[in-house]
């Protein structure tokens, strides 16, 4: 384990307790992103996954615990950190273009009552073009689908060129196109030493996107590279008996084997 | 014992606690029906003329004796002409402060739009009139005049504020959704205000006549002074606006990222509440706290229709709602028994009818238009797809080449036979495929055959569709059952790009043969004669 205060790591997270009211959503959660890592965070439907996201960066307030980013509260290292919310959460009937909402990732830089000018545009169609939506710039972004749309947040992410990522389900019913873009731009991001967290909910694809996992149901049940904490005992302990889960992850979990052993070999 | 009890006592405070807003607001209420009673019990035995009790009630009986009673007056033509070029100083501020009234409210309008707040607007508007009414009793206490403009604006946006804080407060303490808060406030403080006028009117100084106007408008009681305050206000509205036009932007769009920005997102929501404040309070004198609401919602929904971006709505609106204003207001000025306010509301409703059914954006026609446009194109693909493949059942009868085969005549029972198409359905798809120059076809004749352009667009056609089936067949985990109703969607959206990638991805796989070739890449090499 890290230390807290290390200026090195990315994210720490240390005995996080996070409420809604009454009902405990997150209980003691310790938590570390390794440096130049792609890490997905995993567990079944409300684990507090997004919760423990938004409650490191200061959308949902803490019970209690304390979360470090590169060594400091989140209000003095947010410029090093991106956040993709997920899709659900905006109305996508807005009356914007792609590119302006990619450029939104450019108005802190910007400051207060600046106009967004040629050169922040460029930037903004540059991140777009790194998504593959060059084409789409100018449309309105109802008229993108869905997986579309899960670039157009990904490319506002980029154009912030943050050495973190938090990433809100990314892959959540995105198109093919879509979930390839993502992954390779995650690779691109680990190839440049960036860090990137992920929300995950699909258990067979983590062997193959993420280099380590974090295991989340209430409390972090457990955290480490995916070869070692990825394992069916691990995947029993945080999703319990659910055979039809447990069945996917086995396939999952053997797969991991094959790929690592494919890889040793090679 | 004690130490069993206190647990229990605390969480029993902790429910107390919760029910405290709706406790408060129950007595607030109980406290107005006390009031208005006692306000009510003399107008029951008090109708002669000579009463010193005027009271709110008769005061909106006149007023709604001034609409009704008197036939419309027109103008003289000198008055006419007078108001039309502005002769006089006073019209010109008034004119320019209720226009610039309305740009303002069209601005703030569209933030207040997108920010999914627009009831809130009615709400403050119909929280400043305590504020009107303890502003006018404050001031004639203090021996200053309570008609005094800055004074009952002062008194009005304190309350509205204070009302907005309410629906807040109630929002964030208590499980009481959003219009339920937005209806509490609204009716609790415009009762209240409407039971300190009717205190107002029961002083021996008192006359609320000039109070009521606060509620529905009257633009034509307005003085330089006033109009030039509103006219500097709403500049003032329209500037903060422009310079937090980026802010505003980003915060109505995703408040939550702009809160790991960094942003100060519950001061711009405050900054921007505030605007809505400021135009609700301006506006009051013009259209009346009934209105207000109007002056800020339709306009921004008007320009929704006409346009993607925002800073295009934004001065749509302000348009929208700069016209209304000046309409408003000429008709006010020309026709003195006219309320200003509602001519104002009835242009600005006018202008978003006209946008509702002719945006070109959104509009309803548009859409229509817009949804035929897509079902002609799907219905000429079909035919153009059914005359292809029964020449292409043809060439495998007899062993020929397809594309040898497609000058044919195809027998119209056949294709209809082929396609369950019923005979009117193919004769107005055989008539626009021929008004087109797709299909040469006499109406009198049982058969039908393709032109030249329409060979090469079956041919473009049929592959798309091809192209779309086989790609579902071997990429997709598709029911091969379903594939051929999906590609009867897809082939008719999909892209030269994506065409271009099937054929890639489809090189060398079985069936291809089946998909004929493009015709813009082959047509100079092929024995492709055109009839």
């Amino acid at each position: 384990m890290n230390s807290i205060e290390s200026s090195h790591v990315p994210l720490v997270i240390r005995d996080l307790n996070v409420a809604y009211q009454t009902k405990v959503v997150v209980w003691d959660a310790d938590f570390d992103a390794p440096p130049g890592k792609l890490v997905a965070i995993v567990g079944p439907n409300g684990a507090g996954k997004s919760t423990m996201l938004k409650a490191a960066l200061g959308l949902i307030p803490i019970a209690s615990g304390s979360v470090r980013f590169f060594g400091l509260p989140y209000e003095k290292a947010r410029h090093r950190v991106a956040y993709v919310p997920q899709r659900e959460t905006v109305d996508w009937d807005f009356p914007v273009s792609a590119v302006d909402v990619v450029a939104m990732g450019l108005y802190r830089r910007l400051g207060w009552c600046l106009p967004v000018r040629r050169k922040e545009l460029d930037q903004a169609r540059a991140a777009l073009a790194k998504v593959g939506l060059s084409d789409y710039a100018s449309r309105q972004i109802s008229q993108l689908s869905g997986g579309q749309q899960q670039r157009v947040f990904l490319a506002r992410a980029l154009a912030q060129d943050a050495d973190l990522y938090l990433m809100d389900e990314p892959f959540a019913s995105v198109d093919a196109a879509t979930e390839r873009a993502i992954v390779d731009v995650l690779r691109e991001l680990r190839s440049r030493g960036k860090t990137a967290v992920c929300v995950h909910h699909d258990l067979p694809t983590v062997p193959e996107y993420f280099d380590h996992v974090a295991l989340l149901n209430m409390r972090v049940v457990s955290q480490g590279p995916v070869d070692k904490t990825f394992t069916a005992e691990n995947l029993r302990k945080t999703y319990g008996a659910r055979l039809t889960l447990l069945e996917e992850a086995a396939q999952a979990v053997e797969r991991a084997r094959v790929s690592a052993q494919h890889r040793a070999t090679l | 014992m004690e130490k069993r009890l206190l647990p229990a006592a605390n969480s029993l405070m902790n429910r107390a606690r919760q029910f405290i807003p709706i406790g408060l607001l129950a007595l607030l209420l109980g406290l107005l029906a006390w009031l208005l009673n006692r306000a009510d019990s003399p107008i029951g035995h008090t109708h002669g003329p000579g009463e010193t009790h005027a009271n709110e009630v008769r005061v909106s009986r006149r007023s709604g004796k001034s609409i009704t009673d008197t036939g419309i007056q027109w103008p003289s033509r000198e008055k006419l002409w007078r108001t039309l070029t502005l002769a006089d100083y006073n019209t010109r501020v008034v004119f320019a402060g209720v226009t610039a009234l309305g740009a303002a409210g069209g601005l703030v309008g569209t933030f207040l739009l997108l920010r999914k707040r627009s009831l809130l607007s009615d709400t403050v508007s119909h929280c400043t009139l305590p504020g009107i009414a303890l502003a006018f009793l404050i001031g004639e206490s203090m021996g200053i005049s309570g008609r005094s403009l800055p004074l009952l604006l002062f008194g009005a946006t304190v309350t509205g504020v204070l009302g907005m804080m309410s629906v807040a407060a109630i929002r964030a303490k208590s499980r009481i959704k959003d219009d339920a808060a937005l209806a509490i406030v609204l009716s609790v403080f415009f009762g209240l205000g409407i039971a300190l006028l009717v205190v107002i009117q029961q002083l021996p100084t008192g006359n609320a006549a000039g109070l009521a106007h606060f509620i529905y408008g009257k633009a034509a009681s307005m003085t330089a002074g006033d109009a030039r305050l509103i006219f500097f206000a709403s500049v003032a509205v329209a500037l903060v606006c422009a310079a937090l036009f980026k802010e505003f932007k980003l915060l109505c769009f995703d408040t939550d990222f702009a809160r790991t920005q960094g942003w100060p997102t519950l001061a711009l929501d405050l900054a921007l509440m505030g605007l809505v404040v400021a135009v609700t309070v301006i506006g009051l004198q013009a259209v009346g706290l009934l209105l207000v609401v109007a002056l800020l919602i339709v306009p921004a929904a008007a320009a929704r229709f006409w346009s993607h971006r925002l800073g295009v709505t934004m001065l749509l609106a302000s348009l929208i709602g700069a016209i209304s204003g000046l309409v408003g207001v000429a008709a006010s000025a020309l026709f003195p028994k006219l309320p200003a306010g509602a001519v104002i509301v009835l242009s600005s409703v006018l202008c978003f009818s006209v946008s509702f059914f002719f945006g070109a954006k959104r509009g309803l026609l548009v859409r229509w238009l817009d949804q035929r446009r897509v079902a002609a194109r799907v219905a000429r693909q079909h035919l153009l797809r059914a005359l292809y493949e029964w020449c292409e059942s043809q060439a495998l009868q007899h062993l020929g080449d397809p594309l040898q085969l497609l000058d044919r005549p195809v027998p119209i029972a056949e294709l209809r036979q082929a396609n369950h198409w019923n005979l009117a359905r193919l004769t107005r798809l055989l008539r626009l495929g021929a008004a087109e120059g797709l299909i040469i076809w006499n109406p009198d004749s049982h058969a039908c055959h393709l032109s030249a352009e329409g060979k090469l667009e079956a041919r473009r056609v049929t592959r798309n569709h091809r192209l779309w089936e086989t790609y579902l067949l071997h990429y997709a985990d598709v029911a091969p059952q379903h594939i051929h109703h999906n590609a009867d969607q897809i082939e008719h959206v999909i892209e030269p790009n994506i065409v271009n990638e099937l054929e890639e991805l489809l090189a060398g796989r079985e069936g291809g043969a089946l998909v004929p070739a493009d015709p813009e890449k082959t047509t100079s090499a092929n024995s492709d004669t055109p009839s």
